[in-house]
């Protein structure tokens, strides 16, 4: 079923390097004497600066590759290439490192602690990588500015629409400059405004260069990236390439 | 994540549950007052008793009828006895026998109604030797003291205590007139100056008359030439140890016993007094400290409760943090400024709640607290650790998630 495990040359945009590498990519969770094999060997790479949709209905796997992806979870075997190093046997204060500089995660429930300001959520990322508290601010204010909220910095994420607080969530993604933006579900929360406020905004993302990975089984969203990966049972079951 | 921001970050989450914290440092707050005041009531009255036994008089000591060992067979209990007679004093002030005793002052006291017009009052009318200003080092406010002649004369003369002139008179400028014990009249030649109380008797509340006149016309029969106490003055401090030994010896001699252990009296110095009175308040002191402490261990108990409510509430928090690049490290921390500073809020809080009521207490309950500096710096340093200590658990509890767990908490 899986047809691919590279890229045809001629759909690559530029020569970009690959920013993903999964090869036989395999995961098993156990619950006490029962197994489950989550993955089942998925071969996946992904460029700089590709718009990538990974579909399936629930219990296809997606939301695993998307843990492996982000580096919230390890392969049982198998291999992930992230910008060219090895995730696997590193340890968990590298894997920390490593959410923090290369992956910007958008979540379906928006993941804002309501105690803190728009401009402090999205500080929080750089806090954790050690940027100066004066530089923190100004990037924060400016990723706001970026998606739209300029005039939103000081509002708590109850005083935003869905719409808004999602975009808050996506300018905490980009303010670390990360090297992929992967989105789960991102406008699973949201009315149909607020989704195309959320989409557009990843239209402008991936058209100024940003590689962003869409985890959905909304073919509505699914549609709008410029590749669609069918998962289903583990396996990868089609890819299709949008003009 | 440097620590100014972990603390700013556990600061923020302590003020998003004021209550809760409020409640948690309450915990902690009590239990630091209460070691900060049993320790300082501990202490004040330790100080009490040394000064109370000290305002005796100087490089002194106290010679008991009776004896306080328990050797063989039966004894008369200490102090009980009448077995020191004015004689004994007589010789002990012999200073070729006893050259390192400077000053010999034996009592007998008795309980007696004294008149003046239409007043009366009762206290304790003690029989004295000439040299008790000198020995019990007392001074007078007005008139003379009994003399050496009044005593041989068993003058009917008597010095009152500042409160007991009051009393009688409604003034201590008294001298001249004359108060009736026991259907005797007595005139009153002076007043002693004022010296405050000790922990058993009013020394401002007493008479003194010649021992003489004390004997002949107040206690008589077989009582007459027994004494309550002597008091004995040493040279100096550093010859209390030989005037102990020349006393014991002379008195041994005179009771004709040769064993120290068949003694029929007791010499006690102020030291024995003070570390006996001492280590009576210690033990009560230990005792109220441990009660005390156990308190700090609920408060800490207390701590660990919440912070483990506050992990489990914030099991997302924790997640996202993870996830956007918190090492377990940072996390871990948070909470443990978290814990730790509910901990020192409740020390310093209640260090100071310690400190109000060391200053109004004692106008209250009669007797001083002494709160010291090694004890707040102590209970600050405490107050810390527990928090820090209760909070190891939850902080390691938080720092282990496992990030998608966390994110996946509804």
């Amino acid at each position: 079923m899986a047809e691919t495990s590279t890229m045809p040359a001629f759909l690559v945009p530029g020569d970009s390097e690959p920013v993903i590498r999964l090869a036989d990519a395999r995961k098993t969770y156990k619950t006490g004497s029962i197994e489950y094999e989550a993955l089942r060997g998925i071969d996946l790479t992904i460029r700089a600066g590709e718009y990538v949709a990974v579909v399936g209905p629930s219990g296809s796997g997606k939301s695993t590759i998307m843990n492996i992806l982000g580096c919230l979870d390890t392969l049982t075997s198998g291999s992930y290439l992230l910008a060219g190093d090895n995730v696997e046997d590193l340890d968990e204060i590298d894997l920390a490192d490593i959410r923090n500089k290369r992956i910007g995660f958008v979540f379906q429930q928006f993941h804002l602690l309501p105690s803190l300001s728009a401009w402090r959520n999205v500080e929080l990322p750089m806090m954790y990588a050690g940027v100066h508290k004066d530089e923190r601010r100004e990037r924060a204010v400016a990723a706001l500015e970026r998606v739209g909220l300029g005039d939103r910095i000081d509002n708590k994420p109850g005083q935003l629409s869905g719409g808004q607080q999602q975009r808050v969530a996506v300018a905490r993604a980009l303010v670390t400059e990360p090297t992929m933006i992967l989105a789960d579900e991102p406008t699973g929360n949201l009315d149909s405004h607020s989704t195309e406020e959320v989409l557009g905004l990843f239209d402008e993302l991936h058209a100024s260069g940003r590689t962003i990975v869409l985890i959905t089984h909304e073919h509505e969203v699914a549609a709008r990236s410029r590749r669609i990966v069918h998962v289903r049972d583990g396996l990868i079951q089609s890819e299709e390439v949008l003009a | 994540m440097n620590w100014m921001e972990t603390a700013r970050t556990s600061w923020f989450a302590i003020m998003s549950h004021k209550m809760r914290s409020a409640l948690t440092v309450l915990g902690i707050l009590i239990g630091i007052a209460a070691v900060i005041l049993t320790v300082g009531l501990g202490l004040g009255t330790q100080k009490d008793v040394s000064s109370q036994i000290s305002s005796l008089g100087s490089n002194l000591l106290i010679v008991s009828p009776g004896s306080s060992t328990s050797s063989s067979g039966v004894r008369g209990g200490f102090g009980t006895g009448s077995t020191l007679t004015e004689a004994d004093a007589t010789a002990l002030a012999s200073k070729v026998n006893a050259p390192d005793i400077a000053g010999v002052d034996a009592e007998k006291s008795s309980s007696e109604e004294l008149t003046a017009g239409s007043t009366n009052w009762t206290t304790s009318v003690v029989g004295v030797t000439p040299s008790y200003l000198k020995v019990r080092s007392r001074t007078l406010a007005t008139g003379t003291f009994i003399t050496a002649q009044q005593q041989a004369d068993e003058a009917s003369v008597v010095v009152l205590g500042s409160e007991t002139a009051q009393e009688l008179f409604g003034s201590s400028n008294v001298v001249g007139q004359n108060v009736t014990i026991d259907s005797q009249t007595f005139e009153v030649v002076g007043v002693l100056a004022s010296s405050g109380s000790n922990s058993t008797s009013n020394l401002d509340d007493t008479a003194l008359v010649p021992l003489s006149t004390m004997a002949a016309n107040l206690v008589g029969g077989s009582q007459a030439n027994s004494v309550s106490t002597v008091y004995l003055q040493a040279t100096s401090a550093d010859a209390l140890p030989a005037a102990y030994q020349e006393a014991k010896s002379i008195l041994l001699t005179r009771h004709d016993i040769s064993s120290t252990d068949d003694a029929d009296f007791t010499i006690s110095s102020q030291d024995s007094l003070v570390s006996t009175a001492t280590s009576v308040y210690k033990t009560l002191t230990i005792l109220l400290t441990g009660i005390a402490a156990l308190s700090l261990l609920v408060g800490g108990i207390g701590v660990m409760n919440i912070m483990l409510v506050s992990v489990s509430e914030r099991t997302r928090e924790i997640g996202l943090r993870k996830a956007l690049g918190a090492p377990p490290g940072a996390i871990r921390n948070q909470f443990l400024v978290e814990a730790g500073t509910l901990g020192l809020t409740g020390g310093v809080v209640g260090a100071a709640l310690g400190i109000v009521a060391a200053l109004v207490l004692p106008g209250l309950i009669g007797s001083s607290i002494e709160v010291s500096g090694l004890a707040i710096g102590l209970s600050l340093v405490v107050s810390i650790g527990i928090g820090i200590i209760f909070g190891v658990y939850p902080a390691t509890r938080a720092a282990r998630l496992a990030p998608i767990d966390a994110l996946r908490t509804e």
